[in-house]
């Protein structure tokens, strides 16, 4: 994983101690991974996962919908496994590897299978839901044998798109897990 | 769930609080008897988590419990005895080849809820500490006997799964108290059905049922029935009426028919946006007609 996101980016820069608070509240310190580079960040209690991301990692490629859990927008990976950055706090992801859609292909790195199927099949429309629905699919095409059809459309229930009536997003997403698992289940589609 | 309001466009966000991930259930204990502050039990926050960003929750500290050492033990003992800790997030407990294997009516209750994004955070105690009288899992743990071991200021206790939901998100645990871990019995043999009625794939339950079925040594008759309804009280519904009318049978039409009228009867869910309690009796009795056909055939 590349980490150029330390010279474009806040991501890998140490965020100096907050401004003070009319209200107390608890701040903590936390060290974590995000896409591949070592991210320490002074964080209140309460800060969202998807509002740390955007509002303080400038990772605003993560999009946030309903900030309650229903629309999956937000989703990213946490240790490998697609979660609602919108249900999850900040400071619960000490410790924590998480990828989000910016860490796919960074910088000129060529688009990912999943990425490249979503963009050949037309799997979207206004993009808006498309971080969350790339995140998900991205965590299918890494398990170790093929998920099956009822297993892909139970992950994608968790999403909502207003645009594209799912059938394209499906098919990309099969376009993505036929080209992994083209040489049975330990071959790599790249 | 509800939609929440914004005034002014603004971003959802949770009133100020504390947090603390303890090393140890004693560190959790002496966080919640904290009389200063509300202190709250933090688990896969896949329901505490809206309702602090909706305000509908405002507690002083949250205690993360996912990070105490021992809690995330899954294991089967030497009885046979299946052990779940508070920190077993949904996911695991329904991919485990032992939960599978032994208990494939909790991996299929598990499976019914939300999504995979959602189980991958959510905990199995957390679900049943929440208690949503529409969630799946304690109707599961009802119809599989659970127990529930809850340790607090004085002392670990154990409570029975008909103790342990009291009224709509209220349960035995009291908020000082830890539920530490759910224990089920072994359940060889017993045939089992999930099924449920849900608006769209993941939702709630408007209603569903868990139901097991137990052959008898002639293999052709219901030595026991369980049948516990989700989503038609304030509590996981067990009608005894409909047990008695399979219990001796062979589960064939007439029998089917003498229980779909017992739970036609003796349902008293209520109306809501969702479904009239006319409608969710119906639903209910439909489905489980349909798990009792799908649990004989998968007795053993
Ligand atoms: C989009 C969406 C869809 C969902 N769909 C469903 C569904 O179809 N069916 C369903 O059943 N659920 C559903 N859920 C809820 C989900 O199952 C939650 O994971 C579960 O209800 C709570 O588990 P948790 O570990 O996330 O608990 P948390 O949210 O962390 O806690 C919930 C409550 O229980 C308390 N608590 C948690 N653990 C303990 C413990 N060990 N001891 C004492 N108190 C404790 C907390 O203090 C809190 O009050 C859905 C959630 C979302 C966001
Ligand atoms: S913004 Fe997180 S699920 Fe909608
Ligand atoms: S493409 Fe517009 S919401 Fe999905």
């Amino acid at each position: 994983m590349t980490t150029d996101l330390a010279t474009s980016d806040p991501a890998t820069a140490t965020h100096a101690a907050p401004p003070p608070l009319a209200e107390p509240s608890g701040w903590h310190e936390i060290r974590l991974t995000v896409n591949g580079a070592p991210v320490t960040a002074q964080v209140e209690s309460r800060l969202l996962l998807s509002d740390f991301l955007r509002d303080r990692l400038r990772l605003t490629g993560t999009h946030v919908g309903c900030e309650h859990g229903v629309c999956g927008a937000c989703t990213v990976l946490v240790d490998g496994e697609p979660a609602r950055s919108c249900l999850t706090l900040a400071v619960q992801c000490a410790g924590a590897e998480l990828r989000t859609v910016e860490g796919l292909a960074p910088g000129d790195a060529p688009l990912t299978p999943v990425q490249r199927a979503f963009h050949e099949c037309h799997g979207m429309q206004c993009g808006f839901c498309t971080p969350g629905f790339v995140m998900t699919a991205t965590a299918l095409t890494e398990q170790p044998q093929r998920p099956d059809a009822a297993d892909v459309a139970d992950a994608l229930s968790g999403h909502l798109c207003r645009c594209t009536g799912y059938r394209n997003i499906r098919r990309a997403v099969c376009q993505a897990l036929d080209e992994r698992f083209a040489d049975g289940p330990a071959g790599r589609g790249e | 769930m509800r939609r929440p309001e914004r005034p002014g466009g603004s971003r959802l966000k949770p009133t100020p609080f504390d947090y603390s991930a303890p090393g140890s259930v004693g560190e959790v204990l002496a966080l919640l008897a904290d009389e200063e502050r509300e202190a709250k039990v933090l688990a896969g926050g896949q329901s505490l988590i809206p309702m602090l960003s909706m305000r509908l929750a405002r507690p002083g500290l949250l205690v993360d419990i996912t990070r105490v050492p021992g809690l995330d033990r899954l294991y089967a003992d030497a009885s046979g005895a299946l052990h779940i800790g508070a920190a077993v997030r949904q996911s695991r407990a329904a991919d485990d080849p032992v939960v599978r294997d032994g208990w494939p009516l909790l991996a299929a209750a598990i499976r019914r809820i939300g999504h995979p994004q959602i189980r991958h955070r959510g905990t199995v105690c957390g679900s049943l500490a929440h208690h949503d009288p529409a969630a799946e899992l304690p109707a599961a743990a009802l119809a599989l006997d659970a127990r529930f071991v809850i340790a607090g200021p004085g002392g670990t206790r154990t409570v029975g799964a008909a103790d342990f939901f009291v009224a709509t998100f209220q349960t035995a645990v009291a908020p000082d108290e830890l539920l530490t871990e759910v224990v089920l019995p072994p359940r060889a043999g017993d045939g089992w059905a999930f099924e449920e009625l849900a608006r769209r794939h993941g939702d709630f339950a408007t209603v569903g049922v868990a139901v097991t079925l137990r052959r008898a040594p002639d293999r052709r008759t219901v030595a026991a029935a369980r049948a516990v309804f989700c989503g038609a009280g304030p509590v996981p519904v067990r009608l005894p009426a409909v047990e008695e009318a399979l219990t001796g049978t062979d589960a064939g039409a007439a029998a089917l028919d003498a229980a779909a009228s017992a739970a036609l009867a003796g349902l008293m869910p209520a109306d809501d946006v969702h479904a009239t309690a006319a409608y969710r009796r119906e639903a209910a009795a439909h489905l489980l007609v349909r798990a009792c056909t799908l649990a004989w055939e998968r007795c053993s």
